[in-house]
């Protein structure tokens, strides 16, 4: 079995690459350092604290509802991360609350419950920050695209209501184009799998000494699974900012494009 | 006669800023109504609130007599249709956009009303985006007129056109008042428009109405006088 070992020299080894990263924003004035900086900082900073957290979680006879809690905070997290994302879409919390814990509950039931991993903390934990994770990347994208459809195409929007379509009716094509943008970057890697990269559970299984095959047919169920989750909770997100962005009477609000990352 | 449109004391703000500062006003039926005014005096403002595509801050509008608000906003919009400023026509053919407003219509509905605005029916199969502009806009009234409405909104429909498909829409604007029994209210700050089409004139001054009447008052006259100080023409 591989050993997992990397002391504080090989961790500022693998920083080289993001001076890298640093030197090309500068040489290419992408004005992006900063966000890079930050970034390696943050990111280094939470995995600390998860390792930490985990550790805590694994040791023997701890109660497996803690890794619950901690499923539901994660979830709590990337629902407000969606609407710090998309400030431009009022209300959005609830919707993308909902939609999350939605997927997360379906997705969470059906590996458990049927038994594809046993329900301890080492498989609850990464599993559900699998789902969430993938699911926030979708929810973000599908609402801020149908804000940005809806600022930018917004003579076309009042034109259908001009025609006394209903605020749904109108928004319909918008929300579709914007589901499907959510979902391409999830159905490409689904597409790619195996063939450009081998996803991180299969990986971590195989690394573990489980046989190779055994491990396929775990990530395969988990791909499926993810690609479910991201399709709901996009569909539930879109739908909900074009009932979010429209009054209950039918007109387009105020809409001020959000330039924030 | 019940007047077509109704406002008390309209304002609508936007911000800080007053958009429409207590708007006074009645438009009569059956007769082709001109909002004129410089830019930024309004005239788009109080014809979006006409079909509820906004509402005012404050204030009260009736259509035929009946609050606004009472009337259900969809069923509104198809009574009172607009043709808006630029023509934003949607993706696919001439024949889908007027789909959009009428998905049971028959194809000879189409045609007919393709030719009321002067378009060949065989323009049908066209992409929506190959049209020019005059025609763009010729076809936007079209999809409108598929809704059969009691009135028509125009929102200086001619401002992105040639001089030749602008005379064709005041044609169909005209056509439409008189011989199709439709309410036409044509926002503009043309006055050579104004004197072509106004029977009914309504002048905007800074969110606030400077004039109601007849068009062809001396009275009229010096209203429509910001429009060449204002330097719009």
């Amino acid at each position: 079995m591989l050993e997992g070992d990397v002391d504080a020299v090989g961790l500022a080894a693998s920083l080289i690459l993001v001076g890298i990263a640093i030197a090309v924003s500068l040489g290419q004035q992408l004005r992006i350092e900063r966000q890079l900086l930050w970034a390696t900082l943050r990111a280094f900073v939470q995995l600390i604290v998860m390792g930490f957290v985990l550790a805590w979680l694994l040791q023997p006879g701890r109660s497996t509802w803690y890794s619950w809690l901690w499923v539901a905070g994660m979830v709590v997290f990337a629902a407000w991360t969606v609407r710090a994302r998309a400030p431009e879409v009022p209300g959005l919390l609830p919707v993308a609350l909902l939609a999350i814990a939605a997927a997360t509950v379906v997705t969470m039931g059906v590996l458990f419950g049927l038994g594809v991993f046993p329900a301890e903390a080492r498989a609850i934990v990464p599993l559900g920050g699998m789902m969430i994770g993938n699911s926030l990347g979708g929810t973000v994208l599908a609402a801020r695209r149908v804000a940005d459809e809806l600022t930018d195409k917004r003579p076309e929007v009042e034109a259908r209501l001009a025609l006394g379509h209903s605020a749904r009716r109108a928004g319909k094509p918008y929300a579709r184009s914007a589901i499907r943008t959510a979902m391409t970057p999830q159905i490409e890697s689904t597409k790619a799998v195996g063939l450009v990269f081998l996803p991180g559970a299969m990986t971590g299984l195989i690394l573990a000494g489980v046989k190779p095959v055994d491990a396929v047919l775990v990530q395969a169920a988990i791909m499926y699974l993810i690609l479910g989750a991201v399709a709901t909770t996009s569909v539930v997100v879109a739908l909900g900012s074009i009932r979010l962005l429209f009054t209950p009477d039918d007109r387009l609000r105020p809409l001020t494009r959000n330039n924030a990352a | 006669m019940t007047p077509l449109f109704e406002f008390h004391d309209v304002r609508v703000s936007s911000g800080t800023a007053d958009v429409l500062n207590g708007v006074t006003a009645a438009i009569p039926d059956r007769r082709l109504t001109v909002i004129a005014g410089a830019s930024g005096s309004g005239k788009t403002s109080l014809l979006r609130l006409c079909n509820r595509l906004d509402v005012p801050t404050s204030g009260r509008i009736a259509y035929r007599g009946e609050d606004l608000l009472d009337l259900d906003p969809r069923r509104l919009r198809r009574r009172v249709g607009m043709v808006f400023q630029q023509p934003a026509l949607f993706p696919g053919t001439v024949r889908d956009n007027l789909l959009a407003a009428a998905p049971k219509a028959a194809e000879e509905d189409l045609r007919s009303a393709l030719t009321s605005v002067d378009i060949d029916g065989l323009l049908l199969d066209r992409v929506a985006d190959t049209l020019s502009g005059g025609e763009a806009q010729r076809v936007c009234l079209a999809r409108t007129l598929m809704c059969r409405p009691e009135v028509l909104l125009m929102d200086e429909p001619t401002a992105s056109v040639h001089p030749a498909a602008a005379a064709i829409l005041e044609e169909n604007a005209r056509r439409l008042s008189r011989e199709g029994g439709v309410g036409v209210i044509w926002v503009t700050h043309d006055l050579g428009q104004i004197g072509r089409l106004a029977e009914f004139l309504l002048v905007l001054e800074n969110g606030r109405v400077r004039y109601t009447g007849n068009p062809e008052t001396a009275a009229a006259t010096a209203a429509l006088e910001c429009l060449t100080a204002d330097g719009t023409q």
